[in-house]
């Protein structure tokens, strides 16, 4: 049967299913198929913290948003045009995301009188006529794996198990995706379990089949690579560009690099990534709690390593000590923050920018600390090497400020060229710097970093410490004027740090707004801008990767338009300091739902705040 | 299997090329303990003691956390790190897990190592991280002025308990046996020989080595190990452990009892019946019952080695893991990694 072949530029699909379903793995897969297709691709996994909800209940239902096309992307999309729903539970929590004429692929199997009661639908919407603006495909996912895997000689669990590699098959027939990667992955995934490797193997080629032969769809759907700029690419994840960034920042340093970490999410696969590389001489640490993490890594960077914590939000308030501790000694140190939902637990697999004050001010003292914060997942990657190069030329924490969406989310990612990197090596203090004397706390007079003297360094014994020190010698004092010295001193290292300035994205070159954001808002600020621009509009972009010490030319880039829009994912903190610093009024734009805003939802605004000029 | 894991703690550590003195290790900063104080003693006795070990001055660092005694490490000419209250350590871990090269001393309190920073120790002790934590007990919670500690006695009257403190004492010795340390000894500040041939042995020893140091605040808790200094009784209270000997004191000796061991008359049994300490025994359970002897408080008191056995250290077993990693798989390769995954190129 000849099927028609329809042109699409882009998709966004969501899979959403129990969070034992294997949601994730699937969403994982079709993205992995996808880039290697060569789409530009970004992806939105969302699932709940509980490992196991209950079955069937809408707590329960995990999901992956895919957003793939054949032209540059920016966000994982606003509303899927497919959902895979295999439950009543997936369908229900996802229907309200749903636009008018979407596909929704159900898995009819499980659409029980059991399992619709749980989510209160007394007649099963594919019955009656609830689901009418939407093209239904009513599809018996389970039962059909079960049937293809007849004879296999595995459980019937064990089949019912595989009806996410039939779904993902299915997929890949309707969307022209490559299936050898996935096959070689289900064997290597499975290869103590040859017959559980054979079972998912059968299970996708069946969901595959039954797409080609099936009279419930008709048109398959092609979407061209992307022409994105030459050279290789990869998919990657915030989490695990962070690691890699990491390891390069001790390539690059020449330093040792020691994590102390204590796992928390979104931030645990990067302690997950680090361990598997100790080839590189990377020594990772699960330490007793968070509190040890950073102090051990701390008293590694005392030792000459590059010490790094990775942690989220409830972590960064335990380790507030030692970082206080850090800015005192003036050791580098970088500790990495994957915000999520708060207060105190809050959501912890739901993402947030609610801690840019606290990392800005949550210590006690005047503790200035610099913030370096990454705006796509791929750009964890040359951040975290920014934080280190700060971390390491001047001595001090640095802290970066990642969050869930990046954490997780992916996207391609042109690798760069290792010999690109920057050299952020630096030098240990080798002999007296004052005469015949070691001071440790004399300064650089370019960057008001001390001398790092290492243990293991013959004449340079000194010792630190939280006392308050006197400036060069670095013995204890409690003199008034030598404290507010030290003060001020330790505020204008940071204050000094090189940052690059701040650039502004305006194709015309006559906006009157900006729209200004940081870190992970910065996908769907730019396809807000675009769509604005496309529809006539006149909106100037920027979007700050240091919080501080803030770009030189941030106040006279504020001043320049009539009116500052910054969209934030918290109530406005970034908003609070510039307009402390700079006296600019800034219009706020905050939700703090736990996702990431929409483009649609930012153009609608953009336009809003472009009309009332 | 790295040849140092059951080697001696210090196999790494280089040694000096000259000999050095008591003043060399002996920095330029005014010492600001209260006159009489027992940390006196102990600093004393500590700079007249490393000398001997031979090692280069740099190659030794003192972390301590916050209290009197973690005012230690600004004393000592080698590198030092005062840091957090507690935190101690877990910042040595950091330092001794990723620089086997160095000879690193924790220097903590009872509040400091038991109260706030109970959590760090227990783990330092069960990883077997190369360290030599000195708690310096004086049973009182000295720097904030005379509160009670979690190791000051049950009914003690301090400022923060005018009735009486409610809370039973942490033994040390017991606290860190029942982690199982790899090696526990305890020691006082007045006895000069005995606390350096104790720190001998606990420098020595490969992995964490802990060792509670009785020590007399004048101050706020004068004389709490009295009985132990006095001439009149200290002979008779005191319980010296020493391998392979009988653990006995002038008057009483320990045995075997059916429910467990027990202190009686010295007169009263056979020298055969005496236990014989056995430093080695790879089985904490008694030594355990020997830092319970000390109930109630100073009727006997076991002082001396309670524990030194071989176990592979934290930091030598995370070092092998690095070389195993590079032997298998040679050297990391950044453009290796970077480029290793499923890749595709445009253009």
């Amino acid at each position: 049967m000849a099927k028609q072949v329809q042109q699409l530029d882009r998709v966004i699909i969501r899979f959403a299913g129990d969070s034992g379903d294997g949601m994730q793995l699937t969403g994982d897969r079709f993205t992995a198929e996808t880039a290697e297709f060569g789409n530009d691709l970004s992806t939105l996994p969302n699932f709940p913290a509980e490992i196991r909800a209950p079955a069937g209940t809408l707590p329960g239902v995990s999901s992956f948003q895919l957003h793939f096309a054949d032209h540059d992307i920016l966000t994982p999309g606003d509303a899927p045009n497919v959902l895979v729903a295999m439950n009543p539970a997936a369908l229900k929590a996802n229907l309200g995301d749903l636009p008018r004429g979407a596909d929704i692929i159900a898995n009819t199997d499980e659409f029980t009188k059991r399992n619709l009661s749980k989510v209160g639908y007394s007649v099963s919407p594919i019955d009656d006529d609830s689901l009418s603006e939407w093209r239904v495909h009513a599809v018996p996912l389970t039962s059909l794996t079960v049937r293809a895997l007849d004879g296999l000689g595995i459980s019937k669990k064990d089949a019912e198990r595989a009806k996410n590699m039939f779904a993902l098959g299915l997929l890949s027939w309707l969307y022209h995706r490559p299936t050898e990667a996935t096959i070689k992955f289900l064997e290597s995934k499975f290869a103590k379990k040859p017959d559980i490797a054979k079972a998912n193997i059968v299970a996708f080629q069946a969901g595959w089949n039954y797409g080609e032969t099936t009279e419930s769809f008709s048109v398959s759907y092609e979407i061209k690579p992307a022409r994105l700029a030459p050279g290789i690419y990869r998919n990657i994840s915030g989490n695990q560009a962070l690691a890699y960034g990491l390891i390069a920042a001790s390539v690059q340093s020449k330093l040792p690099l020691f994590l102390g970490s204590y796992p928390i999410t979104p931030a645990s696969d990067i302690l997950h990534e680090l361990s598997k590389h100790k080839r590189f001489g990377i020594r990772t640490f699960q330490a007793e709690d968070e509190i040890a993490g950073v102090a051990a890594a701390l008293g590694a960077s005392f030792g000459g390593a590059l010490g790094v914590t990775t942690t989220s939000g409830p972590g960064v308030l335990l380790k507030a000590e030692t970082v206080g501790l850090a800015v005192a000694t003036e050791l580098p140190l970088i500790l990495v923050d994957v915000q999520r939902a708060g207060p105190s637990t809050g959501m912890p697999t739901k993402t947030e920018q609610t801690d840019l004050l606290m990392a800005m001010f949550g210590r006690n003292g005047e503790s200035p600390v610099p913030i370096v914060a990454p705006s796509t997942p791929s750009d964890c990657f040359h951040s975290a090497i920014e934080a280190a190069r700060i971390a390491v030329k001047y001595r001090t924490p640095v802290i970066l400020l990642s969050d869930g969406y990046l954490a997780n989310g992916s996207e391609p990612w042109q690798l760069p060229d290792v010999a690109d990197l920057p050299d952020i090596s630096t030098e240990f203090a080798s002999g007296p710097n004052d005469g015949e004397n070691f001071l440790p706390f004399k300064r650089d007079p370019a960057t008001l970093a001390r001398p790092w003297a290492v243990p293991g360094t013959a004449g340079l014994e000194h010792r630190i410490g939280g006392i308050e020190k006197a400036d060069g010698t670095g013995n204890i004092s409690y003199d008034p004027n030598n404290h507010d010295l030290m003060v001020r001193l330790r505020q204008a290292k940071i204050d000094g740090v090189d940052v690059p300035d701040l650039e502004v994205d305006d194709p015309d070159g006559d906006a009157r707004v900006l729209v200004l954001g940081w870190g992970s808002t910065y996908g769907p600020i730019a396809a807000a801008a675009r769509r604005v621009r496309r529809a006539g509009g006149k909106v100037a972009q920027a979007h700050l990767r240091h919080l501080n010490p803030l770009p030189a030319n941030t106040g006279e880039v504020l001043r320049s338009y009539d009116k500052v829009l910054l969209p934030e994912i918290n109530l406005g903190q970034l908003a609070l300091l510039l307009r402390a610093r700079f006296l600019v009024d800034i219009i706020s734009y905050n939700r703090v739902r736990g996702l990431p805003f929409k483009a649609e939802e930012l153009a609608g605004v953009i336009q809003d705040v472009i009309e009332s000029e | 299997m790295n040849d140092i894991v059951n080697g001696r703690g210090l196999t790494l550590v280089p040694k000096s090329d000259t000999k050095l003195g008591m003043k060399d290790f002996k920095s330029d900063q005014e010492v600001r303990w209260c006159p009489g104080c027992g940390d006196y003693a102990i600093l004393a006795a500590v700079q007249s003691f490393v000398p001997e070990l031979g090692l280069k001055r740099e190659n030794m660092v003192f972390v301590s956390g916050i209290g009197c005694s973690s005012r230690f490490p600004y004393y000592m000419d080698t590198y030092g790190f005062h840091s957090i209250h507690g935190r101690a350590p877990a910042i040595a871990t950091g330092l001794a897990a990723s620089r086997p090269d160095l000879s690193v001393w924790v220097i903590t309190g009872d509040g400091d190592a038991l109260s706030i920073g109970g959590n760090h120790l227990i783990h330092a002790l069960r990883r077997n991280v190369n360290l030599n934590i000195l708690l310096f007990n004086n049973r009182i919670y000295g720097l904030t002025k005379g509160q009670y500690s979690p190791t000051s006695e049950i009914g003690k009257i301090t400022k923060s308990t005018p009735m009486g403190s409610l809370d039973k004492p942490f033994n040390p010795i017991s606290l860190a046996i029942g982690a199982e340390a790899s090696f526990v000894a305890r020691t006082i500040d007045s006895d000069r020989k005995h606390l350096q041939s104790v720190l001998r042995e606990a420098a020595e020893h490969q992995g964490t080595s802990l060792v509670e140091i009785y020590q007399n605040c004048n101050i706020f808790n004068d004389n709490a190990f009295e009985q132990l200094k006095d001439p009149e009784v200290r002979d008779d209270i005191t319980l010296r452990l020493e391998h392979g000997q009988p653990i006995a004191s002038a008057s009483k000796a320990v045995r075997q009892g059916p429910r467990g061991l027990e202190v009686v008359p010295r007169a009263s049994v056979r020298e055969e019946e005496i236990l014989v300490h056995d430093i080695h025994n790879p089985d904490p359970s008694l030594a355990f019952a020997l830092s319970r002897l000390d109930e109630p408080a100073f009727e006997h008191v076991p002082i001396g080695i309670f524990r030194s056995v071989d176990r592979p250290s934290y930091d030598a077993l995370m070092a092998d893991q690095l070389d195993q990693a590079t032997t298998d798989r040679g050297p990391g390769d950044l453009a290796d990694l970077l480029y290793g995954g499923d890749t595709w190129r445009i253009g």
